[in-house]
């Protein structure tokens, strides 16, 4: 899931506050999910906005949505006969969400409410991390099933280096809290695995086009195309 | 093992002497004489001088000009390479370059995370790894291949392929197989991180011996002179990686201050003594921070002067 985190209710005034009528639209999918941009974040968001233009004594009118996603035509859509009503949309979608309301909207100034971090899970309540770096050539059937791009801090592939101690990555002095050393937990697993022998080939060179690297990414299936 | 390269450090470990190397650290500026200098200082001491690569991720002046410095001083580097900063294409053209002056060693490293350094905001490229750093030397001199295909007719690299190797890291018992590992891509000497741990030295030494390792690569023990007590407390605590024991700390602070620096030394001199008797031990990488002018007098007081003279070394 694509993790995001609210940015600070000023940043985001300080964007809006010239205008009169601006709309907050939540997500219902991944940013709802770690409590970025869903439903009660737009809510959050808009009372705390309200507030503070009421406190300055500043008239702006500020209406919330929350739509299914904002990844999909078919949900944007609904915006479609609103929008007009507004100067301004705060999307708490992530970038993606941000970046299609824009161009479905293309005359409507969008801002972003929450800063879009990665691909990554749940660990516990309140806490998250990031799993994958949409590389594009999944290697986890290689490596134990625990990503070195991702979760090795210089993505080495034949790790690890020689800053990993008690299982922690050397950025975690810099950082102020532990980060697992990924080649420590995978020689682990593939140890766990009798899979050791894999670890004595030297890797090839990663092939980076699937990634950013190669340029802005599309997949095109004809197999489900219409 | 028999020379297969113009290196002068490569002959000095196939006649079977024990090789000293040493490092310098150019400075963060311009400044043309500060490598000179000590370089100079090392001249008559050492085989090779390793040049580091913005090393902690600080920025400094370039390794590779800094070699081409010293061998034009007639002395012998070993040019550094982090792959933290350079992707294929810049590793491969600074290896060309290196090349053109007739630069015959190098170190393969993945580098220090850029977060240690000065520009901690900074992006790393990280394309490859040490690993396969040194998988591409190997193959653009014996195969006279570029990585994208390329054949070379003429200037292929003639370099003595050398990488680091961190005794002290954890997992430990990955450790060996990893040098095996870097062994198996092309490494030919190795230079390990400063040993203070005697006792886990000798651990993995054995390890590396059991492996057979020790006749496919040159370990040069890694020695670092411990100049004050709060040097010695500083690498223990704040940098990843250095394996610094109570009891060494608890020597050099059981000298009065001013003489903690002589401590040190006795100390580095008392490892290497130990070391000269460890099987598959070729030679000594002394890295005297910021302290180079001393290198010659540990060199010397370590019964390892004067250094031999080899054949057709250039
Ligand atoms: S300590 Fe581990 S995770 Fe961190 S850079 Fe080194 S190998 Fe990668």
């Amino acid at each position: 899931m694509i993790m995001a985190k609210p940015k600070k209710a000023e940043e985001i005034i300080s964007r809006v506050k010239d205008f009169s009528r601006v709309l907050v639209a939540g997500c219902k999918g991944c940013v709802a999910i770690c409590e970025a941009g869903g439903q009660k974040e737009v809510e959050v968001l808009a009372s705390a906005m309200r507030i503070h233009f009421s406190q300055i004594g500043k008239r702006i009118e500020i209406d919330e949505v929350s739509l299914s996603r904002q990844c999909d035509k078919e949900y944007l859509q609904e915006l479609a006969d609103s929008i007009d009503s507004y100067d301004a949309v705060i999307s708490l979608a992530c970038g993606a969400g941000v970046q299609f309301l824009t161009e479905m909207y293309g005359e409507k100034p969008v801002f972003p409410g929450v800063d879009t971090c990665f691909i990554g899970v749940t660990e516990e309540q309140g806490v998250w991390s990031e799993r994958c770096q949409a590389c594009g050539n999944c290697m986890l059937g290689e490596t134990g099933g625990i990503c070195p791009i991702t979760r090795c801090s210089k993505r080495m592939l034949n790790g690890p280096c020689g800053g990993s101690e008690n299982g922690k990555c050397e950025i975690s002095l810099l950082v102020g809290r532990d980060v697992a050393c990924g080649w420590h937990l995978i020689y682990e697993r593939l140890k766990k695995l009798g899979e050791l022998e894999r670890f004595r080939r030297p890797s090839e060179d990663k092939d980076w086009t699937a990634s950013r690297d190669g340029g802005p990414r599309q997949i095109i299936r004809k197999d489900v195309r219409p | 093992m028999s020379a297969t390269t113009p290196s002068r450090l490569e002959k000095i470990i196939a006649a079977g002497h024990l090789a000293v190397t040493s490092e310098c650290g150019p400075p963060r500026n311009g400044d043309p004489e500060v490598v000179s200098r000590k370089a100079e200082l090392l001249r008559n001491h050492v085989d090779a001088i390793n040049v580091t690569d913005n090393q902690t991720a600080v920025v400094r002046q370039c390794s590779l000009a800094s070699c081409i410095r010293i061998k034009l001083l007639g002395l012998e580097p070993v040019l550094q390479m982090v792959t933290r900063d350079r992707n294929r294409i810049a590793i491969q053209s600074d290896l060309l370059g290196a090349t053109s002056f007739g630069v015959h060693n190098i170190l393969c490293l993945t580098g220090d995370h850029q977060r240690f350094g000065d520009h901690p905001t900074s992006a790393n490229v990280f394309d490859m790894d040490s690993t396969r750093l040194i998988q591409t030397v190997r193959m653009m001199r014996d195969e006279g291949r570029l990585l994208g295909g390329h054949q070379m007719e003429e200037g292929r690299p003639q370099m003595f392929i050398g990488a680091a190797e961190n005794p002290f890291a954890d997992p430990f018992e990955i450790r060996v197989l990893r040098l095996a590992k870097k062994v198996a891509a092309g490494a030919q000497f190795i230079q390990t991180q400063c040993i203070y741990n005697m006792e886990k030295f000798k651990l993995w030494m054995k390890q590396v011996r059991d492996e057979g390792l020790h006749e496919k690569v040159a370990v040069l023990a890694g020695i670092t002179p411990i100049k004050t007590v709060g040097m010695a407390k500083y690498m223990k605590n704040k940098v990843p990686g250095i394996d610094v024991p109570e009891a060494v700390i608890k020597r050099i602070a059981g000298v009065p201050k001013e003489n903690q620096a002589e401590e040190g030394i006795k100390l580095c001199l008392e490892q290497i003594e130990e070391l000269k008797e460890e099987e598959g031990i070729m030679g000594f990488h002394i890295m005297a921070i910021e302290w180079e002018e001393k290198v010659p007098e540990i060199v010397e007081r370590a019964g390892l002067f004067p250094r031999p003279a080899v054949n057709g070394s250039e």
